[in-house]
């Protein structure tokens, strides 16, 4: 089936990370790693328009 | 007015809703300035994937079910909308995860987590039932393994998850609208109570 | 009397300042973000799209996988066969502690395994006399000389082939049985069965029930998806065939499948589905349960999300 992009091709057996109980793909565990990376950034870097908001009223 | 104006359903829900919803209100100009952090995006984000997981399902919806495996455009738009619901997935638990270490919920705020807490599982029955409706090997597989968790409570009597036809249905109708009324109160909560104001901190004024 | 103040409850009054908000503005630029978002990732990654079983496919790559299924069903061993509510009485099915929540239910979505599967498609072929012959004799015959021809085929189970297109049972005390396996089986091969299943002798259908049970029931079926990683011991239920991130956010569902005892428990599905449901309850009233909802105020993760107020307070 001819595809439109698909610039990286994940159309094959993915890869399987085991650790004792654990089994994760990595596909998933980017997923979730990204989510707890982009969740820790967003509470650290600074908001900006902050000279905005002290002189609000 | 005559008092039997005053009396009429529209009139009294209208005054209700002007009172409980002023304008300024429902399109608020200002914000508390505590609202100072990238946390707070991550709700709009999830609202506009949610916009985005309908429109391109609106598009695969044009052309019908299985257009997407006889075409290169169709396949396209499947890929936009299973990346559109990997974005709302990805920031409504980043969302979540931000509202729950706010304790969102102070100040008469309960029923604006709860919306939140349901809509974040009527999306799971969402996804799933889009899983369900790929007509691929995929929903065969999910379909045949997801049937015994269902089986086991007696809710697969009702809802035959090896039934395209009814799980496109709930997948397409039923569940979107809850998803989006579920959406509409949550957002209509949050401004009619405001963004949760910050702990008091000891000493502070 | 004033009520105490309870600071996981409730939320002091704000008598700060407010900022220009545009809220519409917000809102656009969210979504412009996300639409672009969302065509890099579909540009750069694409979505599966692996190509579905058909009943001719199993038949032609498995042959004697779909003849010892097509046995099963009609001596009544198949999973499908033995599964019990909603699709027949012969099993009581799961149960958590007192409670056998299917069975409660009851049937239905019935499904008789011989008839559905075996009996009913053959029945629909035209034009074939020794398997009319066949049929008629399977029909005819009493259930105990029916099991007496079904244990023969079972025994000979071992020494089936399939050679040039043609499947031999190798026994001679199994009646119509065989007859009847092998015309399944040609029906099969041909991708007749696959139509004869899910429509059942009507014009249009969207319920595919039948032809996904039959699948299911064989071993072919269950080794494509644990090549594709998607078995419930492999953590399936989050996964996606070939590299793709799956369904992430069903982690703690499949977790549960892993650890006792619901790894060795034969109600395994009720009392994960159960654990899960108690838990989604706990999820949606979390306002209501202390403990659970101090913890924001203790892990004090709040003092970096709203510094910049708390510097101006403490400046203030």
């Amino acid at each position: 089936m001819g595809l439109i992009g698909a610039l990286i091709n994940l159309d094959h057996y993915g890869h399987y990370l085991t650790w004792h109980w654990l089994n994760i793909s990595v596909a998933n565990l980017v997923v979730i790693v990204l989510m707890i990376a982009v969740f820790i950034s967003a509470l650290l870097l600074p908001f900006p328009g902050r000279a905005k908001r002290r002189s609000g009223k | 007015m005559s008092s039997a104006v005053e009396q009429q359903w529209t009139t009294r829900l209208r005054k209700k809703l002007v009172v409980a919803m002023p304008a300024s209100q429902l399109l608020p100009d200002t914000q508390p300035s505590y609202v100072a952090s990238w946390i707070y995006v991550f709700g709009v984000t999830t609202m506009a994937s949610l916009g985005m997981v309908i429109l391109t399902g609106c598009v695969l919806a044009l052309e019908g079910p299985v257009w997407w495996h006889q075409s290169s455009v169709g396949h396209y738009v499947n890929s936009l909308h299973l990346w559109s619901v990997e974005v709302f997935f990805f920031a409504m638990v980043v969302h979540l995860w931000g509202k729950y270490f706010m304790a969102a919920w102070r100040g008469k705020r309960a029923l604006t987590w709860i919306t939140g807490a349901v809509t974040f599982l009527v999306s799971v029955g969402a996804a799933f039932t889009g899983y369900l409706s790929q007509s691929n090997f995929d929903s065969q597989w999910i379909s045949t393994q997801a049937k015994d968790g269902i089986n086991s409570t007696g809710v697969g009597g009702f809802f035959n998850v090896l039934n395209l036809g009814q799980m496109l249905m709930w997948h397409i109708v039923l569940l979107p609208l809850g998803a989006v009324v579920l959406t509409g109160l949550h957002v209509l909560l949050v401004r009619y109570r405001g963004v949760v104001p910050p702990f008091e901190e000891k000493g502070a004024a | 009397m004033k009520k105490a103040f309870r600071p996981d409850v409730d939320a002091p009054e704000y008598r700060g300042t407010y900022s220009p908000y545009d809220i519409l503005k917000e809102g656009t630029i969210a979504f412009v973000v996300v639409a672009i978002l969302v065509f890099a990732l579909a540009t750069i990654f694409g979505s599966p799209d692996e190509p579905e079983v058909t009943i001719k496919a199993w038949a032609n790559g498995a042959p004697i996988d779909f003849a010892q299924t097509a046995l099963s069903e009609l001596n009544g061993s198949s999973i499908s066969a033995s599964y019990g509510a909603p699709y027949n009485h012969n099993a009581p099915g799961q149960q958590l502690g007192p409670l056998t929540l299917a069975k409660w239910v009851g049937v239905r979505i019935p499904i008789n395994s011989a008839q559905d599967f075996v009996v009913g498609p053959l029945e629909a072929l035209p034009n074939a006399p020794q398997l009319d012959q066949a049929l008629q004799q399977w029909k005819s015959a009493s259930s105990s000389q029916q099991s007496s021809w079904l244990t023969a085929a079972t025994n000979a189970e071992p020494h089936f082939t399939f050679q040039s297109g043609t499947l031999n049972l190798h026994t001679t005390s199994a009646g119509p049985v065989p007859v009847m396996i092998s015309n399944l089986e040609a029906m099969a091969r041909s991708g007749a069965l696959d139509q004869s299943l899910v429509n059942g002798g009507n014009f249009y259908t969207t319920d595919y029930t039948k032809p996904l049970l039959f699948i299911s029931d064989s071993a072919y079926l269950s080794d494509l998806g644990a090549k594709q990683h998607l078995l419930g011991t492999q953590w399936g239920m989050m996964n996606e065939t070939g590299s793709y991130p799956g369904q992430s956010w069903l982690w703690l569902y499949t977790f549960f499948y892993q650890v006792p005892p619901m790894s060795t428990s034969s109600n395994a599905d009720v009392e994960v589905f159960a654990l899960m449901g108690l838990l989604s309850l706990v999820f949606v009233f979390v306002p209501f349960i202390p403990g659970l909802r101090s913890l924001p105020r203790l892990t004090r993760v709040y003092r970096l999300i709203w510094r910049e107020h708390y510097r101006d307070v403490e400046k203030a």
